[in-house]
């Protein structure tokens, strides 16, 4: 941030904006951070539908020792965040009773959450200072996002917007309805697993921009606020991925122009705007 | 005429366990049985065994001559539950178009609309009077409410049988007796033939065709005349069982050393017949 002699918010919009385009490592950030507030709002939209906010919230811390692990052997943070957020999607679905009451596995995700946690630091412990710091890895950064990263977090989008198209009313109907979904010929168990793993593929990918404490804040306001602005499920998906766009693309101009950490105006937008839709539509 | 449902000496076993058997069944067209007896007589066994969910350990079942699970597209169900979470988003009349076509696979788009579908919808929300409520969330509405929503949602596909696993349970007394009013109705006017697990059978008593009385291990067909009767339920238990009439029309039935439950005690979730709850085969000294 700092190498960039302070730049100054203007009340002109268009110079703003060309002043924010004109550096390359911001495009990409742009690039990324739509890529991923699509992938959050969508499937954020169906997590908080599901009830499966600790499930999503596991799976992203989950990737921090992955990130940490892949630093380690010298692959890129990318590949750490995605294999270990969807390795431990389909461990977690593999648990007895899960799709079914998820108090019964919290205990176990639970244990599970903490040592990543513990194991992840042990690994930045081993390797002993990162080029990547340990707070852009939990609380999220926009500096020096690579070509190959925002090219892998295309393929993780379409894949998961892709897969999400073809079981999305299924999908609905197993949530909201499992045992008349299950009697009318729907694959509950599978449809669960399916959806599991694409929340596993988006917490590794929003772990990317926002770090993998505050995934969080992007899978879960957006859609909590959009399922309080309308009952209508296309209209409150709509609702999901714009207000995930717009924090996004708010939080980073504004991480731009202020020398705060990204992650904090994420949240801080995040539960803003919760807590006014909370406000004005109880 | 071709029976709707029938089962042939079937026995039902839940984890190893051997529930009933020699189970001897008819429901034709437009017919309403209901299924009744103590917790754990297999009662909801049953329901999911005509849904082809739980295997049929011995005898035949056969739907629509059918094999259970090969039927489906023509059952409507409505499985025993608590009530939607309060905090459900989820409109009343997108669950019920969820039974129409929830398990198609893709995603619908806004812009394609089904003028065919979208009409079913409010066709069958309007016969169970629902058109009210039906556009807010489900969790909203009250006991009574979501489970006409629910009825609309079993026959959205316009079934031959409905299956409905207590859909009385935990509601209050007339809006008891209006669902069943709406029940008998849905029978006689759209010929669907109906079977239904009850706990208590006084709220749907008038409109019922027959009864199976399932406890013991063993079932009881007839009509409710035959069937509720102190000698045929004594003979069933194995063990002394009065039937009392109450002066509202009502039945009671008495038989255990615990006192009897009367028709104003609404205010147990179990229902009336707190008797029921215990083993009917544990001998008793009476």
């Amino acid at each position: 941030m700092n190498s960039f002699p302070s730049p100054h918010l203007s009340w002109n919009v268009v110079t703003d904006v060309r002043a924010l385009l004109e550096y390359p490592f911001m495009v990409q950030a742009f690039r990324a951070g739509l890529l991923v507030a699509v992938l959050a709002g969508v499937v954020g939209w169906f997590m908080v539908l599901r009830r499966q906010s600790f499930a999503g919230h596991t799976l992203a811390v989950v990737g921090f020792p992955g990130a940490t692990a892949a630093v380690l052997i010298g692959v890129s943070s990318t590949y750490g965040f995605f294999a270990f957020s969807v390795g431990a999607a389909i461990f977690i679905s593999m648990l007895p009773n899960a799709g079914g009451s998820r108090s019964a596995e919290s205990a176990v995700v639970g244990t599970v959450q903490a040592f990543a946690l513990a194991f992840g630091f042990l690994c930045y412990t081993w390797y002993g200072g990162f080029a990547t710091s340990i707070g852009a890895l939990l609380f999220g950064s926009f500096l020096g996002i690579t070509t190959s990263q925002v090219g892998a977090l295309v393929v993780v989008t379409l894949l998961a917007i892709g897969l999400l198209a073809a079981i999305g009313r299924p999908l609905y109907f197993a949530t909201v309805d499992p045992d008349v979904a299950l009697a009318n010929g729907v694959p509950v168990q599978a449809l669960g697993t399916t959806y599991l793993i694409v929340l596993g593929l988006t917490a590794g990918a929003v772990s990317q921009i926002t770090g993998a404490l505050l995934v969080f804040a992007l899978l879960v306001a957006p859609a909590a606020a959009a399922q309080r602005i309308s009952v209508r499920p296309h209209i409150s998906l709509a609702w999901s991925v714009g207000l995930a766009i717009s924090i996004v693309l708010i939080s980073l101009t504004l991480s731009y122009y202020y020398p705060y950490p990204l992650g904090t105006f994420v949240t801080t937008i995040a539960l803003l705007t919760y807590l006014i839709v909370r406000v004005v539509r109880r | 005429m071709t029976a709707i449902v029938r089962l042939e000496n079937v026995a039902a076993e839940v984890g190893g366990r051997r529930l009933l058997s020699d189970v001897d069944l008819r429901v034709d067209a437009g017919e309403f049985v209901a299924l009744l007896g103590p917790n754990g007589a297999g009662k909801s066994t049953l329901i999911r065994m005509l849904l082809g969910l739980h295997p049929v350990a011995a005898g035949r079942i056969t739907v629509l001559d059918r094999l259970p699970a090969q039927a489906r597209q023509d059952v409507g169900y409505l499985p025993q539950r608590r009530r939607f979470d309060p905090d459900l988003r989820v409109r009343a009349s997108d669950l019920v178009r969820l039974g129409l076509d929830g398990n198609h696979w893709g995603f619908p788009l806004p812009f394609k609309r089904n003028r065919t579908a979208a009409e079913r919808v409010s066709e069958v929300i309007e016969l169970v009077a629902a058109t009210a409520f039906a556009d807010r969330p489900i969790g909203e509405l009250s006991g009574g409410e979501q489970q006409r929503i629910l009825i609309a949602q079993a026959l959205v596909r316009r079934p031959q049988l409905l299956l409905l696993d207590e859909p009385l349970d935990s509601l209050d007394l007339p809006t008891q007796s209006s669902i069943a009013a709406l029940l008998s109705d849905i029978c006689t006017n759209q010929e669907v033939s109906i079977v239904m697990v009850a706990h208590d059978v006084n709220p749907i008593m008038s409109y019922l065709d027959r009864i199976a009385y399932l406890a013991s291990g063993k079932a009881v067909v007839g009509t409710p005349a035959e069937v509720i009767t102190g000698p045929t339920l004594s003979a069933l238990y194995g063990t002394p069982i009065e039937v009392l009439h109450a002066a509202d029309g009502s039945l009671v039935v008495v038989g255990q050393p615990e006192p009897p439950a009367v028709h104003s005690d609404r205010h147990h979730s179990d229902g009336h017949h707190h008797e029921y709850d215990r083993d009917p085969r544990r001998p008793h000294s009476h």
